[in-house]
């Protein structure tokens, strides 16, 4: 494989880095947070029609789909029950009508802020994700920051030596990973480390006897999911920064770097990591949807008590309205991961124009 | 702004993230970690109460830990009093249901029991603003009224002699639940009952907490805490059993019976009404004949599919009611006779077509039997059924589908369909072989239509005359036995495995429909530690 040849310019180079070519004017830094307010607004205006378009969306597959809201809510008792008693509850959930009707209904609710009732947990919509939220957004954050952490040190110490052992195994596995669905790493982890080992539990926030969730009890039970989470997302980052260091120490600042004799741990860690770095912030975003499809799955197989888990309740159920409120809040978990990440590459290198974005 | 100030952002960002996450769900309780003790027991079970309010139908069985019932169920399936202090008194028509109830009771938060609640209880559920899919099981009440703080009075529409076992449905708290949305409010999840114990948090979709209620009328139980944990897959309850993570659980036959010879642990097979039976609809030529019907009655080999597909824990089923019920008509069994059935059909003029499926005036002797997709315990019937009718000459196609995609085909095909109310043999016979639930939601499926039985099963819901009961429900069975419009199959047990750790543990007879209220654990208030 290529390895670095070891160039001594005699010229001076500049020492790598962005930092020493950002001009230093107030000026300049108040027209770029003017340029960035802006283009949230945009992004808000935008956020707009596609929110509308993707509830319309659900709502018009809802009104296709072959299964019928009545009997999923009604489940065992609905097969004794009279027709009398069905027809009653069709009235009550409200669930005939032309599909663009109930769309509007539900949307002008949301926007008073009633999300209406979910069907499949005789609870208000709004509750639901009250009450869910918050242990979905752990799970998340924990898990991607695994995978941020572990990506990157893998990734980092895999283009160090291109084509080495280290860089070989890493590499294959991230493969055979990336190829592996989260649920089934998710049984292979209640299998490995629940049921043979049995040092962590194999699901739910607390042990089964108990009802506080004490800080202790709550990081045995969120190690798994999140590490089953984490490691879904590993191959992805891994692959990505061990690229973009593996370029980034073939760039003349990084050759510079090492054409003044600095020491190879920081003209690994201080140039090639840094430039090879940048092109991840704006892909950073675009993992939000892999993250949310990952977590509907690690919930799921670890009865998290999560939004995620809930989803596929609600999709299986056919609750509408929880279906609903849940898609509106992962388009929104989308849109707002792309705009945090164009934002954090245009503030972190500003010969990118915000306006274009 | 530097790479290393965006790298701090993040993290601060991050950090404001899971912060602000967790304050905002700390699970409510008061439960104080796992206990190893005889006070306290975890069970795990494959599903999870779709609410705990009664008003949508929650503990309707009974048994419901949280509630009381104004009567109730013991071991044999008796009724008797629980929040009344007697059986009620029957007007001479058997149209009016008198209770007397029980002074001094309280909910769990301290307020009194009384008559109101119990109307407030009936009539919420009858109303029509009420989502309660159970709601028909209560269509024979007309009006019910307090009299005074301590007496109810319920009047029928029409004298229906099962109707006290209808009155082990829980009573709600008017208090607390009519200051809620009755069908989307908080009375679903935080219930306050008079029952045993008090649910101290469920969290959806892995478990409910209960504690011992302190004020109980009955006595403080001895078993202070109880946990149900929700786990879905049956190989996952039987590896947290195994681990100790729960003292007992419901568990597949197969599975439990590693269990069987573990000194520690007692495995409980639970008799049930819980029957698997094919639908034989009078809309199709082929399953409206009677001789179809006998021979494919005569065919199949039950005592196989118990063997079989049940591992052992079941029985043959002859009609709705288990061979082991009162009620149950002796002399109406029918035995595996293949020769017989090939007999019956060939009389008929069912002849033996070139491939071996019998013909009668060129028509196939064939049809569809539908189940439930992902019900592998239908599915395991409906083949067994399919391949045992084919030794007749009988063609059974099985196709699997939703319930969707199954209801409008079954005024033609059949359906593998179970059930099962254990508490009076009306629960089961009226709404199956009724004539007058024909195209009525989901009952008599198989469109059955008998004078006899009709006339018999009308008898013994206006009769409260136990013999004159018995007699009407033995002409009822007698008559399915000539015209077996639907092909009963099994009765199942429900299994559970559970530490051997407290004194006289029993099981009831258990309906289909078996939530929290089933198992061993019916009468977990009357527990007492094994000394």
């Amino acid at each position: 494989m290529l390895r670095l040849p070891t160039l001594r310019p005699w010229g001076r180079l500049p020492a790598g880095g962005w930092g020493s070519r950002l001009p230093k004017h107030s000026n300049a830094e108040r027209a770029r947070w003017g340029a960035v307010m802006r283009m949230v607004g945009r992004r808000l205006m935008a956020a707009v029609p596609i929110l509308a378009a993707v509830t319309f969306g659900v709502f018009a597959v809802a009104a296709a789909s072959p299964f019928d809201p009545v009997q999923q809510y009604a489940g065992a008792a609905g097969l004794s029950a009279s027709q009398e008693t069905l027809d009653q509850l069709r009235s009550n959930l409200d669930v005939d009508g032309p599909f663009t009707q109930r769309w509007w209904d539900w949307l002008t609710g949301a926007l008073s802020g009633d999300l209406g009732d979910s069907t499949s947990l005789r609870q208000p919509v709004s509750q639901v994700i009250g009450e869910r939220l918050g242990w979905s957004v752990l799970l998340c954050a924990v898990g991607f920051a695994f995978a941020v952490l572990v990506g990157t040190a893998l990734g980092v110490a895999a283009a160090r030596r291109k084509g080495g052992l280290l860089d070989r195994t890493v590499t294959s596995l991230a493969y055979t990973l990336e190829a592996a669905p989260p649920f089934w790493i998710g049984l292979l982890g209640i299998w490995l480390f629940a049921v043979r080992f049995d040092v962590l539990p194999a699901g739910g926030l607390t042990d089964s006897g108990s009802d506080i969730v004490t800080a202790g009890a709550l990081l045995r039970h969120l190690a798994l999911p999140a590490l089953v989470l984490g490691l879904s997302q590993v191959p992805w980052f891994l692959l990505y920064v061990r690229q973009g260091v593996a370029d980034a120490l073939e760039e003349d600042a990084v050759r510079g770097a090492r054409a003044r004799g600095l020491a190879e741990r920081t003209v690994l860690l201080q140039h090639a990591l840094r430039s090879g770095l940048l092109p991840l912030l704006t892909l950073v975003g675009s993992r939000v949807p892999e993250l949310i499809t990952g977590a509907l799955l690690v919930e799921t197989v670890f009865s998290w008590p999560g939004i995620a888990s809930v989803t596929v309740k609600a999709a299986t159920a056919t609750d509408f309205p929880l279906l609903a409120a849940l898609t509106t809040l992962a388009t929104v978990a989308v849109l707002g991961g792309n705009l945090l990440s164009d934002l954090l590459y245009g503030l972190a290198d500003p010969r990118v124009a915000l306006e274009e974005m | 702004m530097t790479a290393r100030t965006v790298r701090t952002a993040t993290a601060m960002a991050l950090a404001a993230v899971v912060l602000a996450g967790a304050p905002a769900c700390s699970a409510p309780g008061d439960g104080d970690g796992p206990g190893g003790g005889t006070d306290s027991l975890t069970v795990g079970v494959a599903q999870e109460p779709e609410t705990l309010s009664p008003l949508l139908g929650y503990g309707k069985e009974g048994n419901s830990k949280i509630f009381d019932g104004l009567l109730t169920h013991d071991a044999k399936m008796h009724l008797r009093p629980a929040l009344a202090t007697r059986l009620p008194k029957v007007s001479k028509d058997g149209r009016t249901y008198t209770y007397e109830l029980r002074k001094g009771v309280t909910f769990s938060n301290g307020k009194p029991f009384t008559a109101e609640d119990v109307v407030y209880t009936y009539e919420t559920i009858l109303d029509k603003k009420t989502n309660n899919a159970s709601k028909g099981e209560l269509d024979a009440v007309e009006s019910v009224r307090a009299q005074g703080r301590h007496r109810v009075v319920f009047r029928l529409k029409y004298p229906y002699a099962a109707f006290a076992e209808r009155t082990v449905l829980p009573i709600a708290s008017k208090a607390v639940a009519s200051r809620t949305d009755v069908n989307t409010g908080s009375y679903n999840t935080k219930p306050v009952g008079t029952g045993p114990y008090m649910l101290t948090s469920w969290r959806k979709g892995e478990k409910l907490s209960f504690k011992a209620n302190p004020h109980y009328w009955g006595g403080k139980p001895k078993v202070e805490r109880f946990t149900v944990a929700v786990i879905e897959d049956d190989d996952v309850r039987a590896t947290r059993l195994r681990s100790g993570d729960l003292d007992g659980a419901i568990l597949p036959p197969n599975l439990a019976k590693a269990y069987e010879e573990d000194e520690e642990k007692r495995t409980f097979s639970a008799k049930t009404a819980d029957y698997r039976a094919v639908t034989l609809p009078s809309g199709n030529p082929v399953t409206k004949d009677k001789a179809v019907r006998r021979a494919l009655d005569l065919a199949v080999d039950r005592k196989a599919l118990v063997k079989s597909v049940l591992n052992g824990a079941g029985k043959p089923a002859y009609g709705p009611l288990p061979t082991d019920s009162p009620w149950f008509a002796k002399g109406t069994e029918r035995p595996h006779d293949l020769a017989r059935a090939k007999k019956i059909l060939g009389e008929a003029g069912w002849k033996p077509g070139k491939d071996g499926i019998r013909v009668k005036d060129g028509r196939r002797a064939a049809f569809t039997l539908w189940y439930f997709s992902g019900d592998k315990l239908r599915q395991d019937h409906a083949l067994a059924y399919a391949s045992d009718a084919k030794k007749a000459g009988i063609d059974v196609k099985v196709q699997a589908g939703s319930r969707e995609v199954v209801r409008p085909k079954l005024d033609h095909d059949a359906m593998l369909m179970g059930n099962g109310f254990p508490a009076d043999p009306d629960f089961d016979l009226y709404p199956t072989l009724h004539s007058s639930q024909i195209g009525d939601g989901w009952n008599n499926l198989a469109a059955y239509h008998d004078k006899t039985v009709d006339k018999q099963l009308d008898v013994a819901r206006r009769s409260r005359d136990p013999e004159v009961r018995k007699n009407a429900y033995d002409k009822v069975q007698r008559a399915l036995a000539k015209n077996p419009g639907y092909t009963f199959l099994t009765h199942i047990d429900h299994v559970y495995v559970i530490d051997d750790k407290w004194r006289g543990l029993t099981t009831q007879v258990e309906p289909h429909d078996h939530g929290i209220g089933a198992g061993p654990w019916w009468n977990l208030q009357d527990w007492k530690p094994e000394a």
